[in-house]
């Protein structure tokens, strides 16, 4: 890959991070990194567990969307 | 420093506690550093900033004191964004050191309270987009579209010198009280801060107020949807595209966000070409024509039945979608301004500016095109977004000036697009499409005939112009396709097609921008519903308690039912509304926008007082004053008015005067039946601008005795009562905007060079 290429590449994978970021695509791994620095005792909730309680939150528990 | 004493007292609080761990780096940049950074003027930074201003005061001269012929479009972005910029750096820096005053030695929610979950720390530039696209939505590309009526100079003025002073303060200050809070919603501060009365005026005002947002941005969908199947095809089939992706992410694959986000654009993009299809065929267009009501009532249902729903399969991933297309559209939409740079006919004033019986919405232009232009320059609104959930995830006290103030200029700019792209289309075809049925007739000779006995100048519109467009962009007719998405939508058709495409892509365009547009509004329906549902069953769960449980079905599904009940009633009024409907409501809509916008800067003027920052108390007042005039004005002249295009009452007694002398058609009313939708709408119209503006009044009342009473206290030498979370220190670093200093840059690289294990410690968690 030329490195006019790369740059593209590596632009475009930062902006995509970025975008699922903004969509909260990364909320699983930033719940690992907190769940391991915080150095609980149980074993953290595994990634289908981790989205469902997500949801599951929201449900009682509303986050409001402007007009 | 010195000669503001008054500030350290109250900011003191807890400060002593905050001893740094001695094993890491600052927390934060040194004050003394950081002071003589901001002073330090290069040459550099000064031509910047002297180019910036330049540039600015050429684009107002341009817009505001040339009257040539025509406008470029460029003029008003450089307007804006160079307006912005100085605002940003100058203005907020000036709250920031005056009010709100962070201290980035303390630790924010996001860290003392980490749970991974709720409270995490998110690095400003995605926070920046993630508050970004919680408080854009269609607020700000309807009302500069209405706005325009005037002229585009008025609306142009009050969006960007309105956020700068007020709309990105508001923003601001309530997300930084908040997170001092620990993240505590807006409700709940104005309890804390303004006792029981305020409290519950808020909460009622709030509750009340969603009721209104909601069916109005509701009938703005039924508008743009009705008589148009293509419309109604790619609109509806966004609900089974989004129960896919909710089982797609519930159970195939679950977490892959971006994944499925993908996939839902591809499906949507196809609905959109798809709906064009159906619409060709018979079958299609006679399934999918439908007249409003039916619309309205399909929307109530779904209302009712996407907020029982749960979350997960219904509203998270319409949100995913809604957010994708937020930002792509955003960026196509200023990309495309910026390449077409289209010319601007439409006069700076329009006639309708000096007069009070526009045919768009009706009344002077002060107060009401500062209540018709909400979002974008000051929405109340946002406040209930600022509190609570961005504020849980701010990583560093310093950065809310960015996320806050900056968030909120961001929006400004989508509206200031919405209105050059509703501007860029043929004045006359503006009103063709902007007046109600009841003026234009509803066809396209009628409407000709109507729009050129304006008397407008430069405005000569003939009825095959009008079919021609309608035929462009793939709909049976654009006449009095009132609520500003039809409009946003011709708009942005014109501009992307000079982009990319040509003709050919024009009813493309103009069904992509509708599907957006009906996707935001879907979205904070649904969630609208839900919030309030929940404000609803906390209320009456003070008095039966097993209303409190969220889990307890038929209390949820009661408090629902009542909340989509009191939406869809002031929907289908609107919808069938002998007047027009969006003229007479529309207005409501602003002034219970801004009313709320007031509550807001109600409770941050009594924080501050508290915190006994008097000098300076003036950055919240004047804003406060500024709304609370406005909506106070119009509320008055919705409600006494003796011209009844503008007062409720007084065109209910007109038409009930007519219905007593027997006549059986009246004004716009051509039936007894219209004459008593009429007599009995603009009833309660009058009524619901009575409530608002009365607990409006409460608590600003209420926030100017709190505000007294801390002045008292303060120069008694009594102490106010701080609501603020106990200081904690704070065990991380981060720059504080876009751009990191150098001083930030040095201490981060100090920070790099940290052990892992010692970097990523969280300070204060529970063990």
């Amino acid at each position: 890959m030329s490195p006019g290429l790369a740059a593209v590449a590596t632009g475009f994978r930062g902006f995509a991070r970025y975008l699922g970021g903004v969509l909260g695509a990364d909320a699983y791994a930033k719940y690992l990194e907190h769940h391991h620095a915080a150095g609980h005792g149980e074993p953290p909730l595994t990634e289908r567990e981790f989205w469902r309680d997500r949801t599951d939150r929201q449900d009682s528990n509303p986050q409001g969307r402007c007009c | 420093m010195a000669s503001r004493p008054d500030e350290r007292v109250s900011t003191a609080k807890g400060s002593g506690s905050l001893t740094a761990d001695p094993k890491l780096p600052p927390t934060a940049v040194d004050e003394a550093v950081r002071e003589a950074e901001d002073k330090n003027w290069t040459p550099a930074k000064i031509a910047l900033w002297a180019a910036i201003a330049l540039l600015g005061g050429v684009a107002w001269f341009m817009l505001a004191i040339v009257r040539g012929e025509t406008v470029n479009a460029i003029w008003f972005v450089f307007a804006s964004v160079c307006t912005y910029l100085i605002g940003y750096r100058f203005y907020s820096k000036v709250i920031e050191r005056l009010i709100t005053n962070p201290d980035d030695r303390r630790a924010t929610p996001a860290e003392y309270k980490a749970d991974g979950k709720d409270y995490v720390r998110t690095d400003r530039n995605v926070l920046f987009g993630h508050h970004f696209a919680a408080i854009a939505g269609a607020g700000p590309l309807v009302g500069p579209i209405i706005a325009a009526q005037m002229g585009y100079l008025p609306g142009t003025i009050w969006i960007i010198i309105g956020v700068v002073l007020a709309g990105a303060v508001q923003d601001y200050l309530v997300m930084f009280f908040s997170m001092r809070r620990g993240g505590r919603s807006l409700g709940q501060m104005a309890r804390e801060e303004l006792g029981i009365i305020g409290g519950t005026a808020a909460l009622i005002a709030t509750l009340l107020i969603m009721v209104i947002i909601v069916a109005i941005l509701a009938l703005v969908v039924v508008n743009a949807l009705g008589e148009s199947p293509w419309g109604v095809f790619s609109v509806g089939m966004t609900i089974p595209i989004a129960l896919f992706m909710g089982v797609y992410l519930r159970y195939i694959r679950p977490g892959k966000i971006m994944e499925v986000s993908l996939i839902g654009f591809v499906l949507l993009m196809a609905a959109i070409i798809g709906g064009g299809l159906v619409a060709d065929t018979e079958w299609g267009s006679a399934f999918f024509t439908l007249d409003k009501v039916t619309i309205a009532w399909g929307l109530i249902v779904y209302g009712f039945i996407a907020a029982i729903l749960p979350v997960w399969l219904l509203l998270a991933p319409r949100d995913y979608l809604s957010t994708f297309m937020k930002i792509g559209v955003i960026v196509m939409l200023a990309l495309a301004i910026i390449v077409v740079r289209p010319e601007i006919t439409v006069p700076a004033f329009s006639e309708f500016a000096s007069r009070d019986n526009g045919p768009v919405f009706p009344g002077t232009l002060f107060p009401f095109l500062f209540v018709t232009i909400a979002c974008g320059a000051l929405s109340g609104f946002h406040a209930l977004i600022s509190s609570g959930t961005t504020p849980k995830l701010i990583e560093k006290e310093r950065q809310t000036r960015f996320i806050g103030y900056g968030g909120m200029l961001m929006e400004s700019f989508v509206a200031i697009m919405a209105l050059v792209a509703a501007i860029s289309i043929d004045r006359g075809l503006y009103f063709a499409m902007n007046a109600p049925a009841a003026l234009t007739g509803g066809t396209v000779e009628t409407a000709a005939a109507w729009v050129n006995s304006l008397g407008l100048a430069g405005v000569n519109v003939n009825p095959a112009m009008l079919a021609e467009t309608a035929a462009n962009v793939g709909e049976q007719s654009i006449v009095s396709r009132t609520g500003g998405a039809p409009t946003l939508a011709v708009g942005l058709a014109h501009i992307m097609q000079q982009f990319i495409g040509g003709t050919a892509l024009m009813a493309f365009w103009y069904h992509f921008a509708i599907m957006f547009e009906a996707l935001f509004i879907l979205t904070a329906v649904d969630a609208g519903t839900r919030v309030a549902r929940f404000m609803l069953q906390d209320s009456i769960g003070n008095f039966v308690p097993k209303f409190k449980e969220a889990s307890w079905r038929p209390g949820a599904w009661l408090c629902t039912a009542v909340m989509v009940g009191a939406w869809g009633a002031v929907l289908l009024m609107g919808v069938t509304d002998p007047l027009g409907g969006i003229n007479t409501l529309f207005p409501l809509f602003g002034i219970a926008n801004q009313l709320l916008a007031a509550i807001a800067l109600s409770v941050c003027l009594a924080i501050v007082a508290k915190r006994g920052t008097f000098k300076y108390l003036w950055i919240v007042a004047v804003p406060l004053a500024f709304a609370a005039v406005v909506t106070i004005t119009a509320s008055y002249q919705k409600i006494f008015s003796s011209t009844p295009a503008v007062g409720y009452f007084a065109n209910n007694a007109a038409f009930s005067k007519a219905l007593a002398d027997g006549k059986t058609e009246f004004g716009s009313a051509k039936s007894v039946a219209a004459m008593e939708a009429v007599v009995r709408n603009t009833a309660i119209q009058g009524w619901l601008s009575v409530i608002f503006v009365v607990l409006s009044i409460i608590v600003i009342a209420m926030a100017l005795v709190a505000t007294i009473k801390a002045f008292r206290n303060h120069s008694a030498g009594m102490p106010n009562i701080d609501n603020e979370d106990e200081a904690r220190p704070s065990k991380v670093f981060a720059p504080a905007s876009l751009i990191p200093t150098p001083a930030e840059r040095e201490l981060l690289a100090e920070w790099n060079k940290l052990p892992a294990e010692l970097r990523f410690e969280r300070a204060g968690h529970h063990k």
